[in-house]
């Protein structure tokens, strides 16, 4: 065995080059049973919530002669305290509930996110205000803040969305600029600055694809935390208000007829349907952001 | 002779990453006798750590041994329960890690680690072994060996802890130690005088050991026979003196490739830059004291110091993220901004950085194609196909090709990644280049390649360099102009055969003498002088 | 001055500074009601002398600043205001002390948080301690299955499963927890039951996984390695070498969902109708009663404020880096 030295032959693993969407099927043939559990579930829901008039036999707020009538082929789940048909409002509350959470949980990603990294970067007096005012927000409960807010602002969905999103930015905010001091301290960053590049090519350019993986993460579970959030306050009646169908008040409005469940075990069952449906979601997500944590921890040489 | 202490035979040992098993170690005999001290030599991911773990028995979360044999003065390890182990653990076979300061729990006091295998295995009664423990300390030339022990960890040196981990070892007077890279991390004063009290300990006690390191010249004074692995697999193993000298594989001449490189040094009194009375700090911590350096025009200056030096520092004065307290870095005779924000894009341009570690100094997320084309657009305005063009043409000069362009770095090899860097560099057609530490994280092949091609390069282009490094037998290789930094000072700066060549100052007289060679009997004769 | 010392003051000093934030935080809310609220409150038909005497109760006539003292200066010997129910248009004030509302409510939760917290942090350790030491185990992967469904699910999903097993199906438990002062204890203990059980699954799930990644992240260090490669037992490894280095994370851990299990009160008290200061603030925020909510806001802040700063303490007081300057 002879060593004559050559930097081209030195072992450097090079991959196949294949296309993003084999690259993602062959990882997704990989993933664990959990995690296409999780994508089935997210999938049907996103599907039940895009076509809900379509896919609902009643309207939303269309009222049957009957409060709470039993489980029965015209009112698949029967109905609630004042005759609606359950089983449509669950389908409308898809779209409702996953909606409003969706949008919070974006602008809190935009609020949060946005300071996070230029607080990251910048690294002066601006990082030390933001910081400090964050680790105030921080030391009230966020349940508690929301209530005391909402009982100022009042209970419409715009306040609830701006309220949350507000509130669940300063963890997005902590995070971020956590990942994305990480990255600020590596000598490519420093290159670029040597370079003499402009704050927004190092931002865009060199921080942000290196901190999306960890931000894509943690959108699955603040979208998690939101969507308790909001289930809990709708819950408590301060949150969605009727007519419109959300989880959460379907919980509260027809909590009473769990007494019944010795009776009739399906009425007593109709208030578990809205909360299961709440849990399943969260599970679902929690399953796709543990595998996607999984596969892309730390700073992975492909995506 | 009589039975060995310790023999290994065709030992397999898988690691887990990746979501698969993969081979470390793939069929390695090793024997070793009573008081015999052999040296386990290998580059990065040789297996080197893993095979001599392999020697307690143990194996890291993660591993698995998977086939083969372990027989440790007689008894089968493979076969023995965990609890029997336990009993030889601390006992009759030690441990001395690499890092002693993640090693020492940070909880209790050095005395009580260091007896602790001891108690446990009920080898001696406390007083008993707390007194031989301070011996020990004494031994090991530690200061205060009465009182040290009563010490946490935080509360020593690096260097001292190093020492009191050996002593650990000792403590119960094992058949065998296993020394993992025991002076790695330490700065190269102080890694002698741990190697002297080391070697000291394994001699007075005939205590048979395994040493590993990377550093050849390390393991010809501490070894009587070396055993060199690459890939998990032995290339050779030989009695010290006869692999020094006669090596039968090629590849284990390639351990010590940089020293065989020597470069003549020239002069020149065209300055391209000079650093005048700098004084920097970080906060209120100062770190430059008053420091002058002139770099001549295409020649090579080697800045060389320890750890905590300054000669970092110097390079981030001189680019401008550590404006100075007073003095000034001067470009061509012209004083330059002293914050890099108030420079130019011109004066950014004529002096370009290349980093020690090339794995961080590169955007993972970027193909070679843009890393190398960025500087080609931002500087001289290159785009489209006069980049791509421009591209190949450095990637040529580096030694590679053009298919590199479409790779992202974590498709690079150590070596191709630092190649890369380098051609990032050239790409704004500077007049200075600052390597920091541009070779330490490399194996040594590939060191000496990267330092032949920074060698070409300057021929051929007449770029000058600032080369901040630790490791002598580098500036050997590639300056033309040393300056010698101790605490934030300039020793002194002269021409490389003048500073090599006695008389020297204290500390540059220490610097030199710290550097083990490959004379196996340098030890000896440091310690005797 | 030893140096542990300062850090604690320091970090003493921080926690009051937060609390001031927070407090003019909550003080601040009031600032953001719309004008006309005397008159949401009073009602359309009040006269402008009630409004007039009502604005005047409230200090609106004072700025901010002065209005802030005074009500923190209250605030500090106990004097939480007067509620805005109980008022009416006529100028007759039957509104009651805030703090004669909160006090009995007070003692109601912090007597279920109590009972919750001292099975749920023992339990919680265990399991975590257990599955961590035990890592891949089948006791491992249940119990995690286990918890990563709980923590999944709401607190209110989880409290009408065990309303729809333990009161409708099978009557074991009652399903209102309506307690009073005069309740006797064990009948107090047997009637929060419920709520308790509601909120030790769902605490237990969140420690326990958190004390498992702490304990994990610990037994990685390589002086526990080191400790393995001296030959000493298992036992001897976790609860000499381990235990002294994990006060630390384990405070925190339990501080965390101590605070955590602040808030999840809310919920339950509402799904039990339990009288507890949760209750109260969801029915004041329905019923805009201000300076009830801000009184619950500040006592749930306060609280989770303190928790941290115990957790905090704790960090340091076992830290060897302090313990032991150098």
């Amino acid at each position: 065995m002879t060593e004559t030295y050559s930097a081209k032959d030195e072992v450097g693993q090079v991959r196949q080059r294949r296309s993003r969407w084999d690259r993602i099927w062959t990882e997704l043939k990989k993933a664990p049973i959990t995690a296409w559990f999780g994508m089935i579930v997210i999938a049907i829901y996103v599907i039940v919530a895009v076509f809900a008039p379509f896919i609902a036999p009643y309207g939303e707020a269309e009222v049957h002669p009957l409060p709470f009538a039993p489980w029965s082929p015209e009112h698949l789940f029967g109905t609630d305290q004042i005759g609606r048909d359950v089983f449509s409002r669950l389908i409308y509350g898809a779209r409702n509930t996953i909606g409003i959470a969706f949008l919070t949980t974006i602008l809190a990603f935009l609020i949060g996110g946005g300071l996070g990294l230029v607080a990251a970067i910048n690294q002066s007096w601006l990082d030390q205000i933001l910081s400090r005012a964050v680790d105030v927000l921080m030391a009230i409960p966020a349940l508690i803040f929301a209530l005391m807010l909402l009982s100022i602002f009042g209970s419409s969905v715009w306040s609830l969305v701006v309220i949350i999103a507000l509130l669940d930015s300063t963890r997005v905010f902590r995070l971020t600029r956590a990942v994305a001091m990480n990255v600020v301290v590596m000598d490519f960053v420093e290159a670029a600055r040597l370079r003499g590049e402009g704050l927004g090519w190092v931002m865009r350019r060199e921080i942000l694809p290196n901190i999306l993986p960890p931000l894509v993460a943690e959108f699955g579970l603040r979208f998690c935390f939101v969507f308790l959030t909001i289930a809990a306050l709708s819950f408590l009646g301060v949150g969605i208000q009727p007519p419109t169908a959300d989880w959460g008040s379907m919980v509260r409005q027809n909590a009473s007829l769990i007494q019944f469940a010795q009776y009739d075990l399906k009425a007593g069952l109709t208030p578990i349907l809205p909360a299961a449906a709440i849990a399943l979601l969260t599970i679902a997500v929690n399953f796709v952001v543990d595998w996607f944590l999984i596969k892309t921890s730390g700073l992975r040489d492909e995506v | 002779m009589s039975d060995p202490l310790l023999h290994i035979k065709d030992i397999h040992i898988d690691g887990f990453s990746d979501e698969r098993w993969h081979k470390i170690i793939k069929g390695v005999d090793l024997t070793l006798h009573r008081g015999q001290v052999l040296g386990l030599i290998g580059e990065s991911g040789a297996g080197k750590s893993t095979l001599g773990l392999a020697a307690m028995g143990f194996a890291r979360p993660g591993c698995r041994l998977t086939r083969g044999g372990i027989w440790f003065d007689g008894e089968d390890l493979m076969q023995a329960s965990e609890s029997r182990k336990q009993t030889l653990r601390g006992a009759r076979i030690a441990y001395v890690a690499q890092s002693a300061a993640a090693a020492f729990n940070p909880a209790h006091r050095l005395i009580d680690q260091t007896i602790e295998a001891t108690l446990r295995h009920g080898l001696r009664p406390g007083d008993d072994a707390a007194e031989d423990a301070k011996a020990l300390y004494a031994a090991m030339d530690l200061p205060d060996p009465e009182t040290i022990g009563l010490r946490y960890p935080h509360q020593v040196s690096g260097g001292q802890l190093q020492r009191a981990m050996t002593a650990m070892a000792m403590s119960a007077r094992p058949d065998l130690i296993i020394f993992d890279e025991p002076t790695t991390a330490l700065d190269v004063t102080t890694q002698v005088n741990v190697l002297a009290a080391m070697k000291d300990a394994v001699d007075r006690f005939n205590t048979a050991a395994i040493y590993i390191t990377h550093d050849l010249a390390v393991v010809a004074q501490m070894a009587d026979r070396i055993k060199v692995l690459r890939h998990g697999e032995e290339v050779e193993e030989a009695d010290t003196r006869d692999m020094l000298t006669n090596p039968k594989h090629p590849y284990t001449r390639s351990l010590w490739a940089v020293r065989a490189l020597h470069k003549p040094s020239l002069r020149e009194d065209d300055t391209i830059l000079s650093i005048n009375n700098v004084t920097a700090s970080y906060g209120t911590a100062p770190v430059l004291h008053d420091v002058s350096i002139r770099v001549p025009k295409g020649r090579t200056v080697a800045i060389v110091g320890e750890s905590g030096s300054g000669k970092s520092t110097t390079a981030r004065v001189i680019t401008g993220l550590l404006p100075p307290l007073k003095g000034a870095v001067q470009f061509h005779g012209d004083t330059l901004p002293p914050a890099l924000k108030d420079r130019s894009r011109d004066q950014l341009q004529q002096i370009q950085m290349i980093y020690q570690m090339a794995d961080t100094a590169m955007n993972p997320r970027q193909r070679v194609s843009e890393i190398i084309g960025r500087p080609l657009d931002f500087y001289r305005g290159l785009k489209g196909k006069a980049q791509a063009q421009e591209v190949a043409r450095l990637l040529e000069l580096i030694e590679l090709d053009d298919s590199f362009a479409d790779r992202l770095p974590g498709e690079l090899s150590g070596g191709q990644k630092q190649r890369i860097c380098i051609a990032r560099a050239l790409a704004a057609e500077p007049e200075l280049i600052i390597c920091d530490e541009v070779t330490s994280a490399l194996d040594q092949v590939v060191q000496e390649g990267i330092l032949k091609l920074l060698l070409r390069l300057q021929d051929d282009l007449g770029v000058s360099y600032i080369f901040i490094t630790h490791d002598i037998a580098t500036v050997e290789a590639i300056a033309d102009e040393i300056v010698v930094m101790h605490q934030g000072k300039v020793v002194e700066q002269g021409p490389k055969e003048d500073i090599f060549a006695p008389p020297h100052p204290a500390y540059t007289e220490l610097l030199l003498s710290s550097v083990p060679t490959m004379d196996p009997d340098w030890l000896e004769k440091v310690r005797q002088t | 001055m030893h140096p542990i010392l300062t850090t604690v003051l320091q970090r003493l000093a921080m926690g009051v500074i937060t609390l001031f934030f927070v407090s003019l935080i909550i003080f601040s809310a009031v600032e953001f009601l719309p004008g006309d609220f005397t008159e949401a409150i009073l009602g359309q038909s009040a006269t402008d002398e009630t409004v007039a005497a009502f604005r005047a109760e409230l200090g609106l006539d004072k700025p901010a600043y002065l209005r802030y003292i005074d009500w923190i200066g209250a605030v500090m010997q106990g004097d939480l205001g007067q509620s805005f129910s109980g008022r009416s248009a006529s100028g007759v004030d039957r509104s009651r002390a805030v703090a004669d509302l909160i006090g009995p409510r007070l003692h109601n939760t912090l007597f279920l948080a109590l009972m919750t917290a001292l099975v749920a942090v023992p339990l919680a350790l265990f399991l975590g301690i257990t599955t961590a030491l035990w890592r891949g185990s089948f006791y491992d992967r249940s119990v995690n299955a286990v918890t990563l469904t709980t923590i999944s699910m709401p607190e209110f999903l989880v409290a009408y499963l065990l309303i729809l097993l333990l009161v409708s199906l099978n009557p074991v438990f009652p399903s209102l927890a309506n307690i009073d002062a005069d309740t006797p204890f064990w009948e107090r203990v047997y009637k929060s039951a419920l709520p308790a059980l509601t909120l030790l699954l769902v605490i237990v799930a969140h420690m326990m996984r958190m004390t498992r990644a702490a304990i994990i992240n610990l037994l990685a260090s390589p002086y526990i390695e080191m400790a393995r490669l001296k030959g000493l037992s298992p036992a001897t490894v976790i609860l000499r070498h381990a235990l002294p280095n994990a006060w630390a994370p384990i405070a925190n851990v339990v501080a965390f969902n101590l605070a955590y299990l602040v808030v999840g009160v809310v919920v339950v008290e509402v799904v039990f109708v339990y009288p507890g200061i949760g209750q109260l603030m969801v029915d004041s925020v329905s019923a805009r009663d201000i300076p009830v909510v801000q009184a619950c806001a500040l006592i749930f802040a306060g609280t989770y404020i303190l928790l941290n700063l115990i957790a905090d303490i704790v960090s340091i007081v076992t830290n060897p880096r302090l313990l032991h300057p150098r």
